[in-house]
């Protein structure tokens, strides 16, 4: 864990999301909302929490990460960029012909991708299965993941579950993105969740309830998670806003997977230098 | 064939998998709630500490099974096949092929052996759904011997494998000192008027018709094709230039299986003759294991008439 303050990360958020719009923009392709709502999460991951050695991308005592809703690697690219994965410059690449940075992560292409997905619901029964040979192995890395709520409506999730609360994996920590939008309109229309908090409790799990864009709580809750040994998997219940940090992006469910044209990118660029906190 | 008693091919598996996970403690079976039909019962009382059972829930194992090998794990995941293949089929693209990880899906009920379970337990498509997918290698060992032997040579090589036995007893073919290479056709007999192409369960059939045939002065090469993918090219060339007249063998879909695989060779050298024996392309139903290879042809007899009229 390393000592950064959360004044600090909130600008490292910002740097990521304008990384996220920026990327975007030059491919002119990719999922902006989701990638901005899960920003916060990620970001603390990455800067804060993840132990990784970009020298050694497959090093066996690294903490993981595994993006179940693949389709917004955009901000664990930036992340992993930043980190030093592979250089900045490679970001521009975005969706391109020969690049690392697929439109959904590939774990033999990227550096850092510790498991490739796209298809929704199946990242975290891999995080699972991370977690269960870490503690078959009595190794003491964590497994990060993110679920949207969207995905939540797949089978596959709930069955994950079952597996992480009977194999006792406290050291999955799976942050679960509630930003209440997916494709076809808002979660509520096309398959209502309920409330995924008590979904997650009733499969065993530990489950905190936090807004995904405060980063102190989301310090905080990680901590928690930390701390926590007592064998229950960790569920932490984000409440999002799809496309936060660009106003007009924000809830629009039209933002799921458009990129931004020229006047827009440019609009979102300077809000997003704007939440820079001196 | 063997005076032998029969034996099931899954019992090869469950026989082989407790050596393997003795030798090596990365080797992980994880079932999926039918390990008891599945012949992994040894294993979990030697091995308590490889052994995972994560319910009835198959998508959810082939992806923790995805989640375990990135850690190096060699995990095995154990069902039947209608389900190893059909059920999890975008998992096992998804996490296992495209990410092109070491894991095993190993699976027992293969073609018409659950033949008293009707179709829904049959797996008549599974091979060839499979063989589509990038990166696996696709598998139906012949009996109990060559089963131990190929369940070792897919443990020892990186990369997805899908091995499939059957639940039924068949003959014993193979000594314990015969050797296998995935991916390497296995020649029983040579022979220069016919080459019968086999795998699994019906390599018996094609062993006791070419019998049949060499008491008519049929003289027939038989190849135990236990790998579909990767094919072995070579010796399906060979068959068409030394022979050129071909009958495959599966217990599967006359579709995308074997027979397919075999015709697309011939088909690129544009020559050679293949009649394909396997299912009909149709649904089984529950009956006696040789009553359904009987209803689709499956049979010795009709394994030697075709060859007999492609002189």
């Amino acid at each position: 864990m390393k000592d950064v303050s959360v004044k600090e990360l909130k600008n490292t958020a910002t740097q990521m999301r304008m990384k996220v719009v920026d990327m975007i923009y030059k491919a002119q392709s990719g999922h902006p909302g989701g990638s901005l709502s899960a920003a916060d999460f990620v970001t603390a991951c990455y800067f804060k929490f993840m132990n990784v050695n970009p020298a050694e991308p497959r090093w066996p005592d690294r903490d993981r990460m595994v993006l179940s809703k693949g389709h917004v690697c955009p901000i664990q690219y930036a992340c992993l960029a930043s980190v030093g994965f592979f250089p900045e410059s490679e970001l521009d690449t975005l969706r391109k012909e020969g690049s690392k940075l697929q439109g959904h992560p590939s774990m033999t292409k990227c550096p850092g991708i510790d498991i490739s997905t796209g298809s929704l619901g199946q990242g975290l029964a891999c995080a699972a299965g991370m977690a269960l040979a870490g503690k078959m192995d009595k190794k003491d890395y964590k497994v990060f993941c993110v679920v949207g709520d969207g995905e939540s409506q797949e089978g596959e999730i709930w069955e994950a579950a079952n597996t992480a609360h009977k194999y006792k994996l406290d050291n999955l920590i799976t942050f679960v993105d509630v930003n209440n939008l997916q494709l076809d309109g808002t979660t509520e229309e096309v398959m209502p969740n309920g409330d995924l908090g008590d979904k997650f409790r009733a499969f065993g799990w530990e489950v905190i309830e936090l807004d995904g864009h405060d980063m102190e709580e989301i310090v905080t809750s990680i901590e928690k998670c930390y701390a926590s040994k007592n064998g229950k998997p960790k569920a932490l219940i984000g409440r999002t806003v799809k496309g936060k940090g660009v106003s007009y992006m924000e809830n629009q469910v039209g933002w799921h997977g458009v990129a931004p044209n020229a006047e827009q990118y440019e609009q979102a660029m300077s809000e997003l230098k704007a939440q820079f906190i001196a | 064939m063997s005076e032998l008693k029969k034996i099931a091919t899954r019992d090869g598996f469950g026989d082989e998998i407790v050596e393997l996970g003795k030798e090596n403690p990365n080797i992980v079976v994880l079932d999926i709630d039918i390990g008891k039909s599945c012949k992994t019962g040894a294993f979990h009382k030697a091995l308590p500490e490889q052994y995972l059972n994560v319910g009835i829930a198959e998508q959810n194992g082939a992806g923790v099974a995805a989640g375990l090998a990135t850690c190096g794990k060699i995990p095995f995941v154990v069902t039947y096949a209608a389900f190893g293949s059909m059920r999890i089929c975008e998992m096992i693209r998804q996490e296992i092929c495209y990410t092109n990880l070491n894991v095993k899906i190993a699976c027992s009920h293969g073609g018409v052996t659950p033949a008293n379970d009707g179709a829904s337990h049959q797996a008549i498509e599974d091979m060839g759904i499979l063989r589509t997918i990038p990166n696996i290698a696709v598998i139906m060992p012949a009996d109990y011997n060559s089963t131990r032997k190929l369940v070792r040579q897919a443990a020892i090589t990186e990369g997805p494998a899908y091995l499939r036995f059957t639940r039924d007893a068949v003959p014993q073919i193979y000594g314990s000192d015969v050797e296998f290479t995935i991916g390497k056709a296995h020649q029983i007999q040579d022979g220069k008027d016919v080459a019968i192409i086999a795998n699994g369960d019906t390599v018996r059939l094609a062993i006791e018709a070419a019998k049949v045939l060499a008491d008519k002065g049929i003289s027939a090469r038989v190849l135990d094709m236990h790998t579909i993918k990767p094919l072995d090219v070579d010796a399906v060339t060979a068959c068409v230039n030394d022979i050129g007249k071909i009958i495959t063998v599966e217990d599967h879909n006359i579709l995308n299986g074997l027979g397919s695989a075999v015709c697309e060779v011939a088909a690129e050298m544009g020559k050679g003759i293949v009649k394909r024996v396997g299912i009909q392309d149709r649904f089984g139903e529950s009956a006696p294991y040789e009553r359904l290879l009987e209803k689709n042809g499956i049979t010795v007899e009709n394994i030697a008439a075709i060859a007999e009229k492609m002189q």
